[in-house]
């Protein structure tokens, strides 16, 4: 018998089709698995109810002869930052805990039409802020990866740490994540497996909670390319309800992947080849160069020559958008509330924010404050904003010679819970590598490259040119076909 | 330049104004959500997702609402910016949902542009005066907070939540309160006419933030300002700035400083009183809204707006003086208010259709019913009668009559209040209740003749040089004819026989 739960999108979504099997068999098999996995603390809430109905229903379908979605009968995972209808959605925080919305995220709603169900929502770092997902106030997601020879509870990194860990474990062949600064990047590596940020405004942000609204974007999380390809098709497109989403056909990613690269030019920025960086990192990227030059590509030195500068400006335009983004959880109309004996409207606030938010959240508001605050508004959040102007305008003169960048997703594999939390620029650091792509709006994914020595997986990280979502998918597949990457964590939860 | 002077204590002090208005835009929806902006509807009854704040939710502009802010700009010859952007104004209230107001503080959407208030003598406005406007801004306005529903919460109305408003930034160029009052009375009268806002200065969708200070006639450098918030109605910003001025005067006689400060105007005193100074001010660390994309307008869409706007108030009033030949007084009665031009303009176009003459050869005779006859009548009758009835055919049929000669004066005012009273038409009701003035020449002469014999004395005396007596002569035969003689015809014919 099939076990189910090693199967990817495709290969469910194809089976269901051909009748080999029931979706509702792999919504079960699904379901099951994540009720065995409750030690990875991965889901903040599960919902196999809805996994089952949608199964159902694509079952009911498929035996009226009628036309299946393209996600028909996939069982996947809802990160917590969207917005699920009748669902609890909390963005990992207290304030919003026990928010059940009547509305449906844009995205998650595309998921659904396209055939898909929800496993449950999954943790995350509070709001989105964090890479290791820590900050969580449900408690830090677990990764099912472990060093070789120890058993200390390892980072699936964040903020989309939920998502991570829940697809490297096997609990569902895919899951949604958002990336401002790298949380579908960075925490993908670091599981070994697959993940893609698009374009700013591929998908729609209406109804994902919003972070750093010039930054968030929602991407597949999965276990191979073409699942990621699938996926992103059926979650992009223009929305009119964001009036910053693209309006620009979504192109058929999936049946144009194309692993040959002949023709192609692959750059490699000078500026992330850092001091002290990972031999091990470093090594991995070298093998990615030969990769793909082995697929068919030319690789060139580029020059990104703002990188430096790309971290910094990131910290600041993110917390300022934050902190004006993070107002309306005040207390008055939903979520918590902390209303003291005697208390007024201010006091009320400063009960209920200071309750509901974690420390994360609320460095971040008052960074963002600041920067934003009379007399150093331009000092820092104008000069930011100058700095990514440079980044963007450095990858726009990087992409006149070449077709798609590699370097390394993160600067580390996996680290264990509790090695950074007390020093947030440490965890800040995380990010050096993805916050670039962010900052110009451009689509980047992670697919892993090979294990370390301590039996961890490491990712490659491709980035394109605007709206060349294509060029990233098959430039990442060379890289899939011949990194060979089929580790998976030994189950131990 | 006003006159207006202050005497203080120690000498004459001058006064320096500048308004914000906020005007309400006519939309049927929130200037970044579907809901609706109807006045009086239950508490939170139109409230969207988005003007709730709801996580996730995310604004999308109404076009409406910018077409018609770009309509006002034109209005008032504003450059209009075919760039513009939003930004937000963040602090924390609870009429505020997001935390948040979506405005344009860097980049707004109409620039530089002016209006003129009309000299008023009386009002001590010796000319015509430009006062210039610094910009109009678009962005939501916010809910209400109702403090009587409960002993010791307050309660918050969410249905204003992200209403479009205006705000329309004037330079500091009045200098007395009857100018802040024409400004206000100006800029309303261009709203209206635009269609923009309804400018119901009660409901509130048009409301002013009065910058006023002071200082000694001579002086160059302006003193401190303060700031009255949310001034509803053109009594009380002029009320409000004749209390400002002579507290600040007072203060500053006393050997005080005025404070840079938000103030409060309250209507059953009309007196001011502090709300914050400028150090508990908030900093609402303004920045490029980023859910929003620039707003760029295209040619095409400016001119749709620019073809859409009507003849403007300073347009219309010229053209009923130069082209109409209305007296200054008529043209600007006429033009003040949208409902006044729009009935004078409708009554026009029938009267002259029906007289079959040009309307500027019944436009005085239009203008002076519209003005004063028409609203006297409707006025003595009060409750018993329905100005519904009062519909410009029935107006124009009884002004028809007139100007033929078939009606008097008196009889047209009388068959109109039967119109008003009862709806029947004005012919019919001419001719069942015999209102109609005898022109026949015979029966007049017989009349006359009778008089002139039975008065042979006056007669005489009249043709000894008594001139008055012919008034005598007139009254006499009107009377025999009961009043509906046609009092041209008799005037010819005593004219004749008393030669």
């Amino acid at each position: 018998m099939t076990d189910f739960t090693t199967l990817g999108i495709k290969a469910i979504r194809d089976g269901v089709a051909a009748g080999d099997f029931t979706a509702r068999e792999v919504a079960e098999a699904h379901n099951e698995a994540v009720s065995a996995a409750s030690e990875l603390n991965a889901f903040i809430v599960t919902t196999p109810d809805h996994a089952l109905a949608a199964a159902d229903r694509v079952d009911a379908a498929r035996a009226a002869g009628e036309e299946l979605g393209p996600m028909a009968g996939v069982p996947i995972g809802m990160k917590d930052l969207f917005a699920t209808n009748g669902v609890q959605s909390t963005a990992a925080s207290h304030i919003l805990e026990g928010f059940t919305p009547p509305y449906e995220s844009t995205v998650s709603q595309k998921l659904w039409d396209a055939g898909a169900g929800m496993l449950g929502k999954l943790n995350m770092d509070q709001f989105a802020m964090g890479s290791s997902n820590e900050t969580s106030h449900f408690g830090a997601v677990k990764s099912p990866w472990r060093k070789e020879g120890s058993n200390a509870a390892l980072t699936p990194g964040g903020s989309s740490g939920g998502s991570s860990a829940a697809v490297a474990a096997r609990l569902c062949p895919a899951a949604t994540g958002t990336d401002t600064g790298g949380s579908i990047r960075q925490p993908a590596a670091i599981t070994g497996i697959t993940g893609i940020k698009p374009t700013y405004g591929r998908c729609s942000r209406w109804g994902i909670v919003a972070f750093a609204s010039s930054l968030d974007q929602a991407g597949p999380m999965a276990r191979n390319v073409e699942d990621c390809a699938i996926m992103l098709g059926a979650m992009a497109g223009f929305d009119p309800k964001d009036s910053t989403s693209l309006d620009a056909p979504v192109p058929d990613w999936a049946a144009s992947l194309d692993a040959n690269l002949e023709g192609k030019t692959v750059g490699i920025p000078r500026e992330y080849r850092m001091d002290g960086m990972d031999a091990e990192i470093e090594a991995s990227w070298e093998q990615g160069k030969e990769w793909l030059r082995d697929a068919g590509a030319k690789v060139v030195d580029v020059s990104l020559p703002h990188t430096k500068y790309a971290l910094p400006a990131y910290y600041i335009i993110a917390p300022a958008e934050a902190s004006s983004n993070l107002a309306r959880y005040d207390g008055v109309r939903y979520g918590l509330r902390d209303l003291p004996e005697g208390a007024g409207l201010q006091d009320m606030y400063a009960a209920t924010r200071s309750a509901g938010f974690g420390d994360e959240v609320k460095r971040r508001i008052l960074i963002g404050t600041y920067v934003l605050s009379a007399g150093f508004y331009d000092a820092y959040y104008t000069q930011a904003q100058k700095v990514r102007t440079l980044v963007q305008k450095d990858f726009t003169d990087a992409f006149g010679e070449v077709d798609v960048i590699l370097a390394p997703t993160t600067p580390n594999a996996a680290f264990a819970l509790g090695e950074m939390s007390d020093d947030p620029l440490a965890m800040y650091l995380n990010d050096v590598f993805s916050v670039p792509a962010s900052l110009a709006g451009l689509p980047a994914m992670s697919v892993p490259a090979t294990l370390n020595k301590d039996g961890l997986p490491l990712g490659l990280q491709l980035v394109g040119k605007p709206m060349d979502e294509q060029g990233v998918l098959n430039a990442g597949l060379a890289i899939e076909q011949r990194a060979g990457f089929t580790a998976q964590p030994e189950k131990w939860w | 330049m006003s006159n207006y002077r202050v005497h203080g204590a120690t000498g004459e002090w001058e006064v320096v104004i500048g308004l914000e208005v906020h005007a309400q835009v006519t939309s049927n929806a929130k200037l970044f959500s579907g809901a609706s902006t109807a006045f009086g509807a239950e508490p939170n009854s139109q409230v969207s997702l988005i003007d709730a704040a709801m996580p996730g939710m995310l604004p999308v502009p109404n076009r409406e609402c910018i077409r018609q802010a770009v309509r006002t700009g034109m209005a008032i010859e504003a450059q209009i910016n075919s760039w513009s952007r939003f930004d937000r104004k963040n602090y924390f209230y609870a009429d505020l949902p997001q935390g948040y107001q979506i405005s344009q503080l860097y980049h707004p959407l109409v620039g530089e542009g002016q209006l003129v208030i009309e000299a008023d003598e009386k009002a001590g406005i010796p000319e015509d005066k430009v006062i210039r406007i610094e910009r109009i801004h678009v962005e939501q306005d916010a809910g209400k907070l109702m403090h009587d529903q409960h002993p010791t919460m307050s309660y918050v109305d969410l249905n204003r939540t992200g209403v479009a408003l205006m705000e329309i930034v004037s330079r500091p160029d009045m200098t007395s309160p009857a100018e802040a009052g024409a400004y206000i009375r100006k800029l309303r009268a261009i709203l209206r006419y635009v269609g923009s806002c309804d400018g119901n200065m009660e409901e509130g969708s048009m409301r002013a933030d009065v910058n006023v200070s002071v200082r000694k006639v001579g002086d160059t450098e302006l003193g401190t300002r303060t700031e009255t918030k949310n001034v509803n109605s053109v009594r009380f910003v002029m009320q409000a700035i004749e209390h400002e001025v002579q507290r600040q005067i007072d203060v500053i006689e006393d050997g005080g400083t005025v404070v840079q400060e938000t103030r409060l105007f309250d209507p059953n005193t009309g007196t001011t009183r502090s709300m914050r100074s400028k150090e508990d001010a908030h900093d609402y660390r303004y920045f490029p809204d980023p859910d929003l994309l620039p707003l760029v307008l295209h040619e095409d869409f400016l001119e749709d707006c620019r073809k859409s706007l009507p003849e403007l108030p300073d347009a219309k009033r010229a053209r009923y003086e130069n082209e109409l030949g209305l007296t200054p007084y008529n043209a600007r009665e006429l033009t003040a208010e949208v409902e006044t031009f729009a009935r004078f303009e409708t009554l026009l176009a029938a009267t002259a259709k029906g007289i079959g003459k040009p309307e500027k050869e019944v436009a005085t005779q239009v203008a002076n019913w519209s003005l004063s006859v028409a609203p006297g009548v409707i006025k003595a009758l009060g409750d018993e009668g329905d100005p519904a009835n009062a519909t410009a055919e029935r107006q124009a049929a009884i002004l028809d009559m007139q100007a033929k000669g078939e009606i008097s004066g008196g009889q047209a005012k009388e068959i109109f209040e039967i119109v008003l009273k009862e709806g029947r038409e004005p012919a019919e009701i001419a001719e069942s209740e015999g209102l109609k003035q005898v022109s026949d020449t015979g029966a007049i002469e017989a009349a006359v003749d009778e008089i002139l014999a039975n008065n042979q004395d006056k007669v005489e005396q009249y043709r000894g040089g008594k001139d008055k007596l012919f008034g005598f002569f007139v009254g006499q035969t009107m009377k025999a004819m009961q009043g509906k003689a046609n009092p041209a015809v008799v005037n010819d014919i005593l004219k004749d026989k008393l030669q």
